[in-house]
């Protein structure tokens, strides 16, 4: 099952490919509980940890997971968890106190049909607000959308770099049919994987200020145990690690807080285009609706509409700097979600009303299928006035 | 003896933390931080290769103050932050310091699972029998009768055992002391860190503040003869009827057994999932 030469094609299912992107990124831990349909990440995690030397630990809950793998990574291990919407809900507080405590790790939320037990075997998009602002108080996190199996090998290394450089925890989401859809993926040689490792501070422990402001706002982070003795807490703290209530303290925290990820904008936000060079109309996708998108619009091309698409890999921050020249460019912009409209908020909040953005919406567990987008922007090609979203 | 006092408080307590401490005058929390330092010092162990962890209350302030690799986690969570630790990095000696309420109320599912995995942790579980820092109200272990904050009429819940839960959980060792009994909660600690395996050792605390304040007990020195008159030793358990021991609590060890490591069952697996691979390769 290993990495074995330079050019490894492999049949697997997107949890598997998750698994195998974390394992090349450097995760040694998994801590979590099984939930349909991400289940396989833990079974297969539960196989391939120990032979690498990690550590496979199934636990009572997903708040115990969260727990788990926070604690892991401040002992110097690259951590994750992979859940999915009851499990996400549980687990938001511990996320946010990875936000505060800024423990590098990575969550793996795929997303099925909810509220509450909702459609356990089906795809949705709901979680996608909730993965930005699940977990209370103000705080900055990543959120990826991987649509492919290959996005799910690509994109969890990806996770894991964001999160050690950025000291931020970082979500993936996938959904039920990425997740279980199975696609070849050319894994390639470890020598061509970028892998990034946290920053650990080179000065003498009796110098160390935990949580000093730096150009990039991420502070170098010992591990417990390598000599540097601090303090960890949920608490807002000073920049020794202390709690602290004093005004003139918090600003700061809270600031750098949000400024380190600010800074990495231009690396964090990924997007992908596809026949956006003379679009008229676009369609705005992520996760396993991108793959409708893209079908989409080539069926729309052979309809003579001038139709394109974009693809978001990123979620949050959301990609601003991306989306506008799409919506410049274009008269129309669909945004279809396997849920009630939530990435479409953020693409009408950029776009100020200069351009017509048009939901397109399914939340009966069932995917959007190219044949209904290929309509939508056939009607967005062809007609010059506002249509009714 | 002052002496070895102020040399102990300059090697474990952060010289760069403000004091004072914030717990109430009279807290017993300050007995189990020194029996907690002077058991480690007594057993020798680097400050380096210590992890002490924490939930939230009054026993959740407790690791800022001492110099060891420290974590203040989320309520009831300790022991899960614990878990991650260990298995990451098992050379750490990982110690977490919970509450009755921590521990038992939200943490209770964590901790039975902890004691069944048998993990190398030590859980210090101080029972004032309330939710001190949030203002007084009742917890698993406030007794059956007690005015609380919301308890105004009298609680009509019965307590926890928490040691005898922890014992039938599965904990390799469990034992209670109480702030009172300060050397011999001092020696209990000490074994508990000692002994491979999961242990618990709790401790009967006062809060005169919120507590005993309410149950006409609302000064240290009552509820330290409290303690002193309701604490019974394990070793005398045997010689007293069972009726005079429905008001009293058991102190002492009360399991100490030798069970398989989590972390070397692991390690196992390690080489068992490694061999399989390597034929796989052949």
């Amino acid at each position: 099952m290993s990495n074995r030469g330079s050019k490894n094609r492999r049949l697997m299912q997107g949890n598997e490919a998750v698994v195998e992107g974390a394992l090349a990124a450097g995760c040694r831990f998994f801590a979590g509980y099984p939930i349909t349909p991400a289940s396989e990440i833990g079974e297969i995690f539960s196989i391939r940890l120990p032979q690498v030397g990690g550590t496979f630990i199934q636990m009572e809950d997903e708040i115990a997971s969260m727990g788990a793998v926070i604690g892991a990574s401040l002992a110097g291990v690259k951590s994750m968890t992979a859940t999915s919407g009851p499990g996400f809900s549980l687990l938001q507080e511990n996320l946010g106190f990875a936000c505060i405590a800024e423990v590098p790790c990575v969550v793996v939320n795929v997303m099925r049909g909810g509220p509450s037990t909702g459609l356990p075997t089906h795809p949705s998009q709901g979680d996608v607000m909730q993965a930005r602002w699940g977990t209370h108080g103000d705080h900055p996190i990543i959120v990826l959308a991987a649509s492919t199996v290959e996005d799910c090998f690509h994109l969890t290394i990806r996770a894991f770099n964001l999160s050690e450089k950025y000291r931020v925890p970082v979500i993936v989401l996938s959904d039920e049919l990425v997740a279980h859809t199975r696609e070849t993926v050319t894994l390639p040689p470890e020598e061509q994987i970028e892998i990034f490792d946290r920053i650990k501070p080179s000065m003498p422990p009796e110098w160390y200020i935990p949580y000093q402001d730096n150009s990039r706002g991420v502070p170098p982070m010992a591990a417990f145990g390598e000599g540097y003795r601090y303090h960890v807490t949920g608490l807002i703290h000073d920049v020794r690690g202390f709690p602290t209530e004093r005004t003139d303290e918090i600003k700061p925290f809270i600031s750098r807080l949000f400024r380190k990820i600010t800074q990495g904008f231009a690396e964090i936000q990924m997007t992908n285009t596809f026949m956006m060079e003379d679009a008229e109309v676009a369609v705005i996708a992520y996760g396993s609706v991108a793959r409708s998108a893209q079908r989409a619009v080539i069926a729309a091309r052979e309809q003579g509409i001038k139709a394109g698409m974009m693809k978001l890999m990123t979620l949050f921050p959301f990609p601003r700097k991306a989306v506008e020249p799409v919506l410049s460019q274009c008269r129309a912009v669909l945004v279809p979600e396997m849920n009630m409209g939530q990435i479409s908020r953020e693409v009408k909040r950029v776009s100020q009303n200069t351009t017509q953005v048009v939901k397109y919406n399914r939340i009966d567990g069932q995917v959007i299928t190219p044949d209904e987008l290929c309509r939508q922007l056939m009607v967005m090609g062809k007609s010059s006035g506002f249509l009714s979203t | 003896m002052p002496q070895e006092v102020t040399k102990l408080i300059h090697k474990y307590l952060r010289h760069d933390k403000k004091f004072p401490h914030l717990w109430c005058p009279g807290c017993g929390n300050g007995i189990v931080l020194g029996a907690l330092i002077r058991a480690i010092d007594r057993l020798g162990l680097e400050k380096d290769e210590i992890v002490l962890a924490s939930g939230i209350g009054c026993s959740g302030r407790m690791p800022v103050y001492v110099d060891f690799n420290t974590l203040h986690t989320t309520h009831g969570r300790a022991l899960t932050f614990a878990t991650g630790i260990k298995l990451a990095k098992p050379s750490l000696t990982v110690i977490t310091v919970m509450g009755d309420g921590d521990a038992t109320a939200i943490g209770g599912n964590h901790l039975i699972h902890a004691a069944r995995r048998n993990l190398n942790l030590t859980a210090i579980i101080i029972n004032n029998q309330i939710y001190g820092m949030t203002g007084g109200q009742y917890s698993p272990t406030t007794p059956y009768g007690a005015v609380s904050a919301t308890s105004f009429y009298g609680h009509i819940e019965h307590a926890f055992s928490i040691a005898e839960l922890a014992v039938t959980a599965g904990a390799a060792f469990v034992a209670r002391g109480t702030v009172y009994h300060a050397q011999m909660t001092e020696d209990v600690i000490e074994k508990a860190i000692k002994r491979q395996g999961f242990s618990v050792v709790e401790v009967m605390s006062n809060c005169h503040i919120q507590y005993g304040r309410r149950n006409e007990m609302g000064d240290p020195v009552t509820m330290m003869r409290w303690l002193k008159e309701h604490a019974v030793p394990v070793e005398k358990k045997a010689k007293i009827p069972p009726d005079s021991l429905r008001d009293k609590f058991i102190i002492g060890i009360l399991a100490d057994k030798e069970k398989p490591v989590y972390t070397e069952q692991y390690q196992q697996i390690r080489e068992a999932a490694q061999a399989i691979a390597q034929t796989g390769k052949q």
